[in-house]
């Protein structure tokens, strides 16, 4: 009786957020692509961006784990807080960020190598692991991105033959391998086909148990689907964030109805 | 009414007409493209049989002497091929163990380290160092280079590792700068700029996902590199150092200055010797008996022989490991 009512006001008590973006801007060059953002990535939650093209969501995933460093003329200014730290600061470790907040692409990236090497070599970037650590940890990932038992007899094979849609849940093992505490999905199936897409969604929704999500997508049916929260970004700025079954049923802004509604985007 | 009806009735006036006269344009087409193919085959054929030919009166006479002789006697008439083709390979050797390394380096420089507005000056004067002609590189190599070697480098080579088992006889003797050392490296400078701008065309075909995956897991730059962008590129890496190699195989002028030109059997790359292209062109005026010429003819068809031997295993070394690769 006691745990029960303990159980529902942990799930009325607000969420921790894990990531907390606070004015944040971005810049390409001169452009500005995200417009003083202020948005909390709730811990162990799927979050969804959601907007037309160019609107800033991607934008936003590629801030969180610096991976905008790569490019001269692109900065961001504001606060990214992660455990008391500032993700954008100069001073934070991009390596050791980029561990503890991983990224799947758009198409699947699986490097040229075999399917057991794709995984060991984000892994061997930042831990030594004995060969049957090693094993148990490929095991691990293949199981939780639900690809073990298509790809356990094949784990030497290159991962390049495998389909698509293992190939992104490859990837998406690979990326759970360095136990990163966020994992960000740009658009991950828009490549793939429906089935594929399921699993994929599948394995989302069964990934928060461990992992804070943000995904971002064009389907809003994925994005109904499979997040808990949804932030509508609309030419740079966050026009409305809320809980998924509120944003869809019952929109606070106007621009919101519009896009899920599919009159514009 | 019967307007439209004769519209549609004439399905496309016009159309067998057109359709045929493409037929014909691409019939004409393939052929033109099969003649330019053919020629090369023609040449490639015509340039062996005719070079197998001037040589055939030295490989019968001296049969496979010719191959294991260390013998050059003119006044003897007394050929063979050995100096030549160890000159050719050791020195060939040499310049792709110096340029492959400085390749690599090169190319990840433009690629992936350099800022760009420096990318552009240094891949145009990589470009420009390939378009030096190699005679010029031959007079820089005897007046600049060779003396340098002599004076700085082969003392101090001879004195380090001279005194070692084995690797001792590759620098034993006086440093006179001329030599396989000096040869192969000059080969070297002068490959770089073939082997490093393919290695960069290469690594630009990097698709830029796989870069920011590799990036994303928090990999560095040189993690990137070696882990994933040479075993991406692996088979088009190979590609330009066989084209490095198949140009050192070959090249005439520059080794002809600087090697030396004696026909004597040396293990010290500190000594002259001389490669096959370096005979011939210097030998060729000078060949004053038929067997004397026939014998550079056919130091010509060996050369011929080992760079397509050369070329050859390459790419079935290639095709194995792409093989390899899609199965494991």
């Amino acid at each position: 009786m006691e745990t029960a009512m303990s159980a529902r006001e942990a799930a009325q008590a607000p969420p921790v957020p894990r990531i907390m973006m606070e004015n944040l801007h971005f810049f390409y060059g001169e452009t500005e692509a995200l417009k003083n953002i202020t948005l909390a990535l709730p811990q162990c939650q799927a979050t969804g961006m959601i907007g037309p093209s160019g609107c800033g969501k991607s934008t936003l995933l590629r801030v969180l784990n610096r991976m905008y460093d790569l490019y001269p003329g692109q900065r961001a200014t504001g606060r990214v807080m992660m455990d008391g730290e500032n993700i954008i600061s100069p001073e934070t470790d991009v390596n050791r960020l980029r561990s503890r907040i991983g990224m799947v692409f758009q198409k699947p990236t699986p490097f040229p190598m075999s399917v057991y090497e794709n995984i060991a070599f984000g892994v061997r970037l930042h831990e030594r692991l004995g060969r049957a650590a090693m094993d148990e940890r490929v095991e691990w990932s293949l199981v939780r991105a639900a690809l073990w038992d298509e790809v356990k007899d094949r784990l030497r094979g290159p991962a390049t033959s495998l389909s698509g849609g293992q190939q992104q849940r490859l990837c998406i093992a690979r990326s759970i391998a360095v136990r990163p505490e966020v994992i960000l999905l740009d658009e991950p199936t828009s490549a793939l086909d429906p089935i594929s897409t399921l699993k994929i969604e599948e394995l989302i929704d069964e990934l928060k148990t461990d992992f804070t999500i943000a995904i971002v997508t064009h389907n809003m049916q994925q994005a109904a689907r499979c997040t808990d929260q949804v932030a509508f970004f609309y030419l740079g700025e966050l026009i409305e964030v809320g809980p998924t079954a509120q944003v869809f049923t019952t929109p606070r802004q106007r621009r919101t109805q519009e896009y899920i509604t599919g009159r514009f985007g | 009414m019967s307007g439209v009806e004769a519209k549609a009735g004439a399905a496309w006036p016009g159309e067998t007409a057109r359709r045929r006269s493409g037929a014909l344009g691409d019939r004409i087409f393939r052929a033109l493209v099969a003649l330019a193919a053919g020629l090369v085959l023609l040449a490639l054929g015509g340039a062996a049989a005719a070079i197998l030919w001037g040589g055939l009166p030295a490989f019968l006479h001296f049969g496979l002497y010719f191959l294991t002789s260390t013998a050059w006697d003119p006044v003897r008439r007394d050929f063979g091929a050995m100096v030549p083709i160890y000159g050719t390979l050791v020195t060939s050797l040499i310049a792709m163990l110096s340029a492959v390394p400085i390749s690599f380096g090169i190319a990840v420089f433009l690629t992936e380290v350099a800022p760009g507005w420096l990318r552009g000056p240094v891949g145009a004067a990589i470009e420009l160092l390939a378009g030096i002609p190699s005679i010029i590189y031959g007079m820089w190599g005897l007046f600049v280079f060779a003396p340098f070697m002599a004076d700085h480098v082969e003392p101090w080579l001879t004195t380090l590792l001279g005194p070692l088992p084995l690797l001792g006889a590759l620098f034993d003797g006086p440093p006179l700068g001329i030599g396989m050392l000096t040869g192969g490296l000059i080969l070297g400078i002068m490959v770089v700029p073939f082997i490093s701008s393919v290695m960069r065309d290469v690594f630009l075909l990097v698709p830029l996902p796989l870069r920011e995956a590799a990036f994303g897991l928090g990999a560095t730059r040189w993690e990137l590199v070696w882990r994933v962008m040479v075993p991406y590129a692996r088979t088009a890496l190979m590609g330009g150092v066989f084209l490095g190699l198949g140009r050192a195989l070959g090249e005439t002028m520059a080794v002809t200055f600087v090697l030396g030109n004696a026909h004597d059997f040396n293990l010290s790359l500190l000594m002259p010797s001389t490669s096959i292209a370096a005979a011939i062109a210097n030998e060729f005026t000078e060949a004053d008996s038929e067997i004397y010429r026939s014998s550079l003819i056919a130091l010509g068809f060996l050369l011929f022989l080992i760079t397509f031997v050369v070329l050859a295993v390459a790419k079935l070394l290639m095709a194995r490991l792409a093989r390899a690769e899609g199965r494991i």
